[in-house]
């Protein structure tokens, strides 16, 4: 397996979705392409890192004064009948 | 190597029954799913606009056209899947009207997957995000996924951050399969090249610079 074939099956592979030769295959390749091996370890990283970092979370307050504003827009909805928002 | 473990969603058995109620008019069926649903939606959106007050916005104008809409909502996928749907069109919107010099667009033009090739493969240090303090973290961070393509950082944040799979993230954007596919792949490597900067290994040892 060539490095770019290897990065074609990265996103499959962290998904583990590869069949059990590809997964082989693959795996041959990361014991001895050490850059192959950086990138798949630091790849896997990168999107834990985003996936446990909290960026942007909505405040209490905030969140509790939108859902206010978007039940009385509905409940107008409501009253106005059937048309579009 | 470990695989990446997906998250865990939320139990849908009775989402059904209060998409159906507030299809009849039952507001507060309605706020249960904002309830469970708004903070991704801000997530989303403020990673496509890039901009605190057009997400609160986005929020707002993304339910509010869902609960106008949920006659169309037909049940055939989740009702999370539609409602991402609607707020990435919305979102987009926004960063349009924002940014008119620049097209901005989910189908722009993928390259050629070369120009993702690593280059220079550095690796990090163990638990590189304990190198800085939190602030520090969520500015690095925020700055890198910023830099991407809409195009990208939506993929990712989709997939990636809120954890929708390959087929709800293709069906949300109204891209195909393999699309979602390289996006998500050259999203991933961008991000992973950009965040050696600051998590590589460093010879003084402290990975700072």
């Amino acid at each position: 397996m060539k490095c770019s074939e290897f990065l074609q099956e990265l996103t499959n592979y962290l998904e583990g979705v590869l069949d059990d030769r590809t997964k082989a295959e693959l795996e041959d390749h990361l014991a001895w392409c050490h850059n192959c091996y950086v990138v798949c370890d630091t790849t896997k990283k990168t999107i834990e890192i985003y996936r446990g970092s909290e960026l942007y979370e909505l405040p209490e307050d905030l969140r509790s004064r939108l859902r206010s504003a978007i039940v009385a827009k509905c409940q107008a909805h409501n009253k106005a009948g059937p048309q579009k928002v | 190597m470990a695989t990446i473990q997906q998250k865990e969603t939320e139990p849908v058995s009775d989402e059904l029954a209060l998409v159906q109620a507030a299809k009849g008019g039952d507001v507060s069926a309605f706020e249960e799913l904002v309830r469970r649903y708004d903070r991704n939606v801000f997530r989303i959106a403020q990673h496509i606009t890039q901009n605190r007050e057009d997400a609160e916005d986005v929020v707002q104008d993304a339910f509010l056209k869902a609960y106008g809409n949920l006659n169309q909502f037909q049940g055939q996928s989740k009702f999370y899947t539609w409602l991402v749907r609607i707020a990435v069109n919305e979102a987009l919107m926004k960063l349009r009207r924002r940014r008119p010099e620049r097209m901005v667009s989910l189908d722009e033009e993928v390259k050629t997957e070369e120009d993702s090739l690593p280059r220079e493969v550095a690796d990090w240090s163990p638990n590189p995000e304990q190198q800085y303090n939190q602030a520090e973290l969520r500015e690095i961070l925020t700055r890198t996924i910023q830099g991407l393509p809409p195009s990208f950082r939506t993929v990712f944040v989709l997939r990636d951050v809120e954890g929708l799979s390959t087929e709800e993230t293709a069906e949300a954007l109204d891209l195909s399969i393999p699309a979602v596919k390289s996006r998500l792949l050259r999203a991933r490597l961008q991000l992973r090249e950009r965040l050696s900067r600051y998590f590589q290994k460093r010879e003084s040892g402290d990975g700072k610079q």
